[in-house]
């Protein structure tokens, strides 16, 4: 374990990445991942700088993602919408996709299920299924990419996130809505506050005009076709606005925290 | 490397030709460094989702997993973008592209091909570029640019939707990418396998002469 320790990205967040890594290891490039400590590139780059403190090639990589953060929030134009395709453009059967398998998906229930809304808002009720519902509906057929590469086009129906925020009084100028999902791993992800205005960005309660799948993240999901899809949370019960950058499930592993497309 | 070589000029008195200015073989270097960052690097990243039915062995990847090679490849493309457009300027404003890759003919290309084929080219004038060499200088830059400008694509195909577009779209953009980042790999094979048979070049690529 000592030796495995050293071996793993040192900047990042060890103790959160071998407690993932050695606690969940349920898909091939997470085990290779810490099978690659003895690859030619994690030897020669990373912990052959990780032998000296002077230099830390991660503490690098880090500052550069951070860097790339507000690159991308630079380029972001918070009026350029996603392409947008027709129905039958739809990849069927849509890919499920998480770090569990399907059977291992949070099963959520619905009756008993509430939005908590909390943070930089006026109204911090909790909002019901059935009360969602009620609010008014679009629906987009967009392009769903992951980091990993591929990509799926899926049709969301839900209210845009921006009337949701102006219907509880969120103060718009704060900097992230904070999103955690009921997964047992705590899955939760930072959205910053000017994606989360984009008329395209949704709490989506509908895939394919049927009520949300558990697959896809029953009962809510945060769809933004703006992001690549691990910014696009499931299994949603809370929404914090916060000034505080908090953190993510991938994140925190190493994955760019804007992540714009 | 580059920094070495200068300091070499200046204590050697004799006044030999350069055959390659100081900075074309800082930028080639700092090409060459960033270029292979890139490549292995996106490999890895390949492999989390394989456009073809292979994977490329983890021993010659860079960062280990997905989010550790995404980390190196979106830090190594700026030193590769930054440094492409210095070369890019310089070899426009100096006239190098023009003088060393220009012009190319079909017939001087068929017969430098015929040539090489048959180990008659020769190497004796390091300073002149025969036609196969002025082809492929020449189309491993264009192939630089769509690499970099596909790359976008696949990064941005929201923010530069128009570019993402032009490559065909997103799934067709990787595969740009793929067959782009296949052309450098087999140029380099045969770049470094050439200048191992001729060492005065890679000689000229390190201390200028």
């Amino acid at each position: 374990m000592g030796r495995l320790r050293s071996l793993l990205i040192p900047g990042v967040d060890k103790k959160l990445l071998v407690r993932d890594a050695t606690k969940l290891m349920p898909d091939l490039a997470r085990r290779r991942f810490i099978a690659g400590g003895a690859s030619f590139g994690a030897l020669t780059l990373l912990t052959g700088c990780d032998v000296s403190d002077s230099f830390s090639a991660d503490q690098m990589l880090a500052k550069v993602s951070k860097f790339n953060d507000a690159v991308q929030a630079a380029i972001f134009n918070p009026n350029a919408l996603a392409p947008t395709f027709p129905e039958s453009a739809i990849t069927k059967p849509f890919p499920f996709n998480a770090y569990y398998e399907l059977d291992d998906a949070p099963e959520v229930d619905g009756k008993t299920w509430k939005l908590e809304v909390s943070g930089l808002v006026d109204n911090k009720k909790s909002w019901t299924l059935e009360e969602l519902y009620k609010l008014p509906q679009v629906k987009q057929v967009t392009r769903h990419i992951c980091v990993e590469g591929w990509s799926a086009i899926g049709s969301w129906t839900g209210t845009p996130l921006r009337d949701f925020l102006k219907l509880v009084g969120a103060d718009t100028r704060a900097k992230y809505c904070w999103f955690q999902c009921a997964d047992s791993e705590g899955y939760n992800s930072p959205l910053d506050m000017r994606t989360a205005l984009h008329p395209q960005t949704q709490m989506t309660f509908k895939f394919a005009d049927e009520i949300l799948p558990r697959a896809y993240g029953f009962p809510m999901k945060i769809r933004v076709p703006t992001k690549l899809g691990f910014k696009n949370p499931k299994y949603v019960i809370s929404m914090e606005v916060t000034n505080d950058y908090k953190g993510g499930y991938w994140e925190d592993q190493g994955y760019n925290s804007f992540s714009g497309s | 490397m580059s920094s070495l070589a200068a300091g070499d000029e200046r204590t050697v008195p004799a006044p030999a030709k350069i055959i390659q200015p100081a900075w074309v073989r800082t930028v080639h270097w700092i090409n060459a460094f960033a270029m292979i960052l890139m490549i292995m690097s996106g490999w890895q990243i390949y492999n989390a989702s394989p456009l073809f039915d292979f994977r490329f062995s983890h021993a010659i990847t860079l960062g280990g997993w997905l989010g550790g090679a995404l980390l190196w490849h979106f830090a190594a493309m700026w030193l590769l973008m930054v440094n492409g457009l210095v070369y890019l300027a310089l070899g426009l404003a100096t006239g190098r592209f023009r003088k060393k890759l220009l012009p190319i003919t079909p017939s001087g290309v068929i017969s430098d091909v015929k040539a090489a084929l048959t180990f008659k080219l020769a190497h004796d004038d390091l300073t002149k570029y025969n036609y196969v060499q002025k082809l492929l200088y020449a189309g491993i830059i264009v192939v630089g640019i769509v690499i970099v400008l596909s790359g976008l694509s696949i990064w941005k195909p929201v923010q530069l939707q128009w570019l993402t577009a032009l490559f065909g779209g997103y799934d067709v953009a990787r595969y740009v990418h793929f067959i782009c980042m296949s052309a450098i790999v087999a140029f380099l094979i045969v770049h470094v396998a050439l200048a191992a048979l001729v060492p005065k070049s890679l000689r000229a690529m390190i201390i200028g002469r």
